[in-house]
């Protein structure tokens, strides 16, 4: 069973924060900078495989890690998920996402803290996993998007276009996601340290 | 009111925020203006407060007022708000807030929606948080979407199962009857989590385990849909590496585990599909490796033929030598699961597990450190521990304690020689002296007492390793115990093994004086050393002025340990001073206190060293020395080891009551007095045997009764019969008891009992109970001989009798033949 899944960038800020587990709020802040202390001290030939930290859970613990660019995904597991089976989740969640917002970068997980909810829930459920096949969870998202568009979405205002999801045949994610096109995207961002 | 700002506004002005404090400052403004929102009960926006909301909570700021609007959110007719409703439910709330029952009605409603997404969103939810009281209410709505076609709804419901059974386990039941056709499926998001369900089913109660190996013949299901997915050809939507749904192959591999541990039957069913993806999937690939991992652990748990255990052991050992650090690490976990029951297999793998003792990983190291001391044996011991100690000296702190424990352990187990084993101890208290775990120090003062014969080459080992530095406390400590018990060793310069140093004793009361007075010394090492220093005062001959200086000196310490050690010993300088060296003798050979194996009683005789008795021998110290000279003299031959009996009975009897009184003090539980803490009497030599002697009870409870009594001598009115004693348990040891009786009309006063056995015996006398036979049989005098007898050979005895009787001194030998058979057989 997944315990918590957690993704922040490079200094610790929290991007994604699901826990399957109940825990007071401030437990779980702790966690998350707990965990980043952990992760952080990895360097990047090492093995993605972590004695989980005092706070959460115990001895049956493990985290797993992947390291993209910017951000850290982390998956707090036990020992009923196969190590190895929840280093490829992680690579599929990460192209899910990727298809879902065309060349993902960590700003559309800032901006759409939500949706990226939406995507989870279709790969994880309840910490078990869910559907591991991306397509189905690409569709699944984008016919749920549509019902929330025709009725004038999150933001009470006109939807944005939505793009067509393009077929295409990744064959392995880019360890580099680039940060795109600031200009483009969000004008006037100041940096936020 | 203007309308809320948007999220994406939110989101925009917190990361314009430089500080903390600013940040929290937007942070409490926006959540004012939320709640007043919330407050006026706006529909329109309140999905997007929410969703704020959720984002503050993520950045860790409190959120609860808002689980109140997430269930309003739930309750109304749009999709946008459901989601967004559902989200904040699974994210603020939880069991624990009464609140929650309040989403029961809304679930219920929504599993049976017009819109699938609706559906699933319940689902989903329910899932996630939903308590016991929830599951029960909305167990059978569950049910009922477990059996319907659409694939999207049926993969939810069966997690949503899931959840359930683990929050309300007797409803495991009511979803046995939906699972009879979950594996005929085609979707394999379906079947995925069939699998999950009935994994968890299976696990969770035995009678569903052997329902589903019996009746469902659920093993060959299994087998069947594993072989369409290696065999079938390219599938482009499940493919991942190329490899036909991993995800979906592991699962199954895991509940195949489940179903063939410990049952034959089904193990048989699977041992051809598991050879077969053992063999067929590629490797190159991490999916590939995966798979191979998973089939590994089934194929050790269930039970698989041999053939194939080989075949596991030796994907596992390809794994340690893959580039891949984690699939290393997966396959240091696994070899370390099963070193139990394949250990010769995981032995020819030895090699490159010591090699991942050097990898930079520290998970590696950890795995690599425990999978070899489970591999270390009579065999390999000397070269693993070359690797250990190499391993030791590199590595991180968290690791040594552990390392270290571990390396006792193992050279304690299989060291080849005592000089090896005690070179290995030098060197792991050198090395990472600070990190050995406290209770090492008594095991290893243990352990150097039993090795008698290197005694010196220890002790000036451990000179030389503290002369450098003594800031390694159980390295200290261990060194300064030995240097005061064999110090008289260290000075003489009588080590064969290595070459002899010239120590004076000088020197040696430098060191321990430094140690003494140093600052990193905790005051236990400060006890061991005064201890040492003390004990010192019987071995060395000219330096017993600057020793009573020394600890007279400590005499006002602070230290209350110290301060107290100090009084006693100067005590025993000041009045006691007949008694020193009795006291600060040589310490017996210790028992170990817990033992393994067969129990070790070597009984010494208290003195083994008979010359450091030089300073101030007891009065009647050199009397029975000469006497046991003289027995040999008159015996001849070299067969006969002289008995001295233990010194306290050969004092004069009011120095002997004295000890015997000191003695009583003393809780004597038989255990190795490392730290002489209690009072001041450092020699416990086999309590029980000391004072069991004085009593006529017999000594052990087990005793092999029938053994006929003898008459050992009878002559001018002196009769000395044995009875003897011997113990079911430890049938070597034989105790005589002897009862000496006067038939005369005069007393025999000045009794003395001597005996004499030949080498291959060793014998132990205990105290008289007088030395005055009394005249006509009125009393006797009752003493306890022990002998030890572990070749069983016939027992013979020389006695020797002394005393005084009628104003002249007698003394008579005799040769004792007639032992009972029983008694030594």
């Amino acid at each position: 069973m997944i315990q918590a899944i957690l993704v922040f960038n490079n200094h610790g800020k929290p991007r994604l924060v699901r826990f399957y587990q109940h825990f007071p709020e401030e437990i779980q802040q702790q966690i998350v900078r707990e965990t980043f202390h952990l992760v952080l001290k990895r360097d990047d030939n090492i093995c993605n495989f972590l004695e989980g930290g005092s706070l959460i859970g115990g001895s049956d613990y493990k985290l797993i890690y992947r390291h993209y660019a910017t951000l850290y995904f982390v998956f707090c597991v036990d020992s009923s998920e196969s190590e190895l089976g929840i280093l490829d989740l992680i690579q599929v969640f990460v192209e899910t996402l990727d298809k879902c917002f065309e060349n993902v970068c960590e700003l559309d997980l800032i901006f759409h803290m939500d949706k990226v909810h939406y995507i989870l829930q279709e790969v994880v459920m309840g910490g078990m996993v869910l559907e591991t096949n991306m397509n189905e969870i690409v569709a699944q998202i984008e016919a749920q998007n549509r019902l929330e568009k025709s009725e004038g979405g999150l933001s009470a205002a006109p939807a944005r276009a939505v793009s067509a999801v393009k077929n295409i045949n990744l064959p392995e994610i880019p360890r580099n996601i680039n940060i795109g096109d600031l200009n483009i995207k969000v004008p006037n961002l100041s940096q936020f340290v | 009111m203007p309308a809320p700002i948007r999220l994406r506004e939110l989101i925009r002005t917190i990361r314009t925020a430089r500080t903390q404090a600013e940040e929290r400052e937007m942070i409490q403004k926006e959540c004012a203006a939320i709640r007043s929102s919330f407050r006026e009960e706006d529909n329109t926006y309140r999905c997007r407060n929410v969703a704020k909301l959720l984002y503050m909570h993520m950045l860790g700021y409190p959120a609860h007022f808002g689980q109140l609007e997430c269930l309003k959110l739930i309750a109304s007719q749009k999709f946008t708000d459901k989601r967004i409703g559902y989200l904040g439910a699974m994210l603020l709330l939880d069991e624990r807030q009464d609140v929650h029952l309040l989403m029961t009605n809304c679930i219920k409603n929504d599993l049976n929606h017009s819109t699938q997404f609706v559906q699933g969103l319940a689902l989903c939810t329910l899932g996630c948080m939903g308590s016991s009281e929830m599951c029960r209410d909305l167990a059978g709505e569950v049910e009922k979407l477990l059996k319907t076609s659409n694939s999207y709804l049926r993969k939810k419901a069966a997690l949503c199962a899931v959840h359930v059974i683990r929050k309300v386990p007797e409803l495991m039941e009511m979803f046995l009857p939906a699972t009879k056709n979950l594996l005929n499926e085609k979707n394999h998001g379906v079947l995925h989590t069939s699998v999950v369900l009935l994994t968890e089913m299976c696990e969770r109660s035995p009678d569903m385990l052997a329902h589903f190996r019996k009746n469902e013949k659920l093993v060959p299901q299994l087998v069947r849909i594993l072989k369409n997915l290696i065999m079938s050809g390219y599938s482009p939507e499940h493919d991942v590496s190329g490899i036909s749904d991993p995800f979906l192959q592991v699962r199954i591999l895991r509940l195949l585990r489940i179903l063939g541990r410990n049952d034959d039957d089904s193990s048989e069913a699977m041992n051809d599909i598991l050879a077969q993806v053992a063999t067929n999937t590629e490797t190159s690939k991490n999916v590939g490796n995966a798979i191979l991992y998973e089939t590994v652990l089934t194929i050790m748990d269930i039970k698989s033929e041999s053939g194939l255990r080989v075949l596991a052991i030796n994907i596992l050992g390809r794994f340690l030598l893959n580039n891949d650090k984690n699939i290393r690490y997966v396959a240091l976990t696994s070899l370390l699961k099963t070193v139990q029951t394949d250990h010769n297999a995981v032995q020819r793998h030895r090699s490159t597990i010591v090699d991942c003792l050097k990898d930079l990983d520290v998970s590696i190291k950890r795995r690599a450190m425990e999978l070899s001391f489970a591999l270390v044996n009579g065999n390999n011991i000397r070269g693993m521990m070359k690797e250990l100690l190499y391993f030791l000296d590199s590595c991180e702190p968290e690791f040594k304690a552990d390392c270290a424990s571990g390396i006792f352990l193992a050279a304690e187990k299989y060291a080849p020689s005592k000089r090896w084993h005690i070179d290995t101890i030098m060197r792991v208290l050198t090395t990472a002296g600070s990190y050995v775990r406290d209770d090492a120090v008594p095991n290893l003062i243990q352990l150097i007492t039993n090795s008698v014969e290197i005694h010196a080459y220890t002790v000036q080992r451990l000179y030389k390793a503290i002369l450098g530095d003594y800031s390694q406390q159980p390295l200290v400590q261990v060194a300064a115990w030995c240097i005061g018990e064999y110090g008289d060793l260290l000075v003489s310069g009588q080590c064969e093994e290595e070459e002899p140093i010239q120590v004076t004793e000088d020197e040696v009361l430098d060191i321990l004086e430094s140690v003494l007075i140093s600052n990193m010394s905790t005051s236990v090492t400060r006890g061991y050393a005064l201890t040492a220093i003390m004990k010192l005062s019987t071995r060395f001959t000219c330096t017993v002025n600057r020793i009573k200086k020394v600890v007279s000196i400590y005499g006002s310490s602070i230290d209350v340990e110290l301060q107290q050690r100090a009084v006693e010993y100067n005590a025993l300088f000041k009045k006691y001073d007949h008694m020193r060296c009795a006291l600060l003798e040589r310490m017996p050979v210790m028992e170990k206190v817990t033992t393994n194996g067969p129990t070790e009683i070597v009984q010494t005789n208290g003195e083994t060293e008979p010359a450091p008795l030089e300073t101030k021998p007891p009065p009647a110290g050199p009397q029975p020395t000469s006497q046991a000279n003289d027995l040999l003299d008159l015996l001849g031959g070299n067969d006969i080891t002289p008995v001295i009996p233990t010194a306290p009975t050969s004092k004069p009897a009011s120095a002997g009551g004295e000890l015997l009184d000191l003695l009583g003090d003393i809780n004597l539980t038989g255990a190795p007095a490392a730290t002489p803490a209690p009072a001041s009497v450092p020699q416990i030599a086999q309590p029980p045997f000391l004072l069991d002697g004085l009593s006529s009870q017999p000594l052990f409870n087990d005793i092999a009764s029938g053994i006929p009594s003898i008459t050992a001598y009878s002559k001018n009115g002196l009769k000395i019969e044995f009875t003897f004693e011997r113990s079911n348990t430890n049938p070597s040891v034989t105790v005589i008891t002897i009862q000496a009786s006067n038939s005369t009309e005069l007393d025999m006063t000045d009794f003395v009992f001597q005996a004499a056995v030949p080498k291959t015996f060793q014998l132990q006398l205990l105290s008289p109970s007088s030395s005055v036979v009394p005249a006509f049989n009125t009393g006797t005098i009752t003493q306890v001989i022990k002998v030890l007898n572990p070749q069983k050979q016939q027992l013979r005895m020389r006695i020797k009798l002394t005393y005084n009787h009628k104003g002249s001194a007698m003394q008579d030998l005799a040769e004792v033949n007639n032992f009972p058979p029983q008694s030594w057989q």
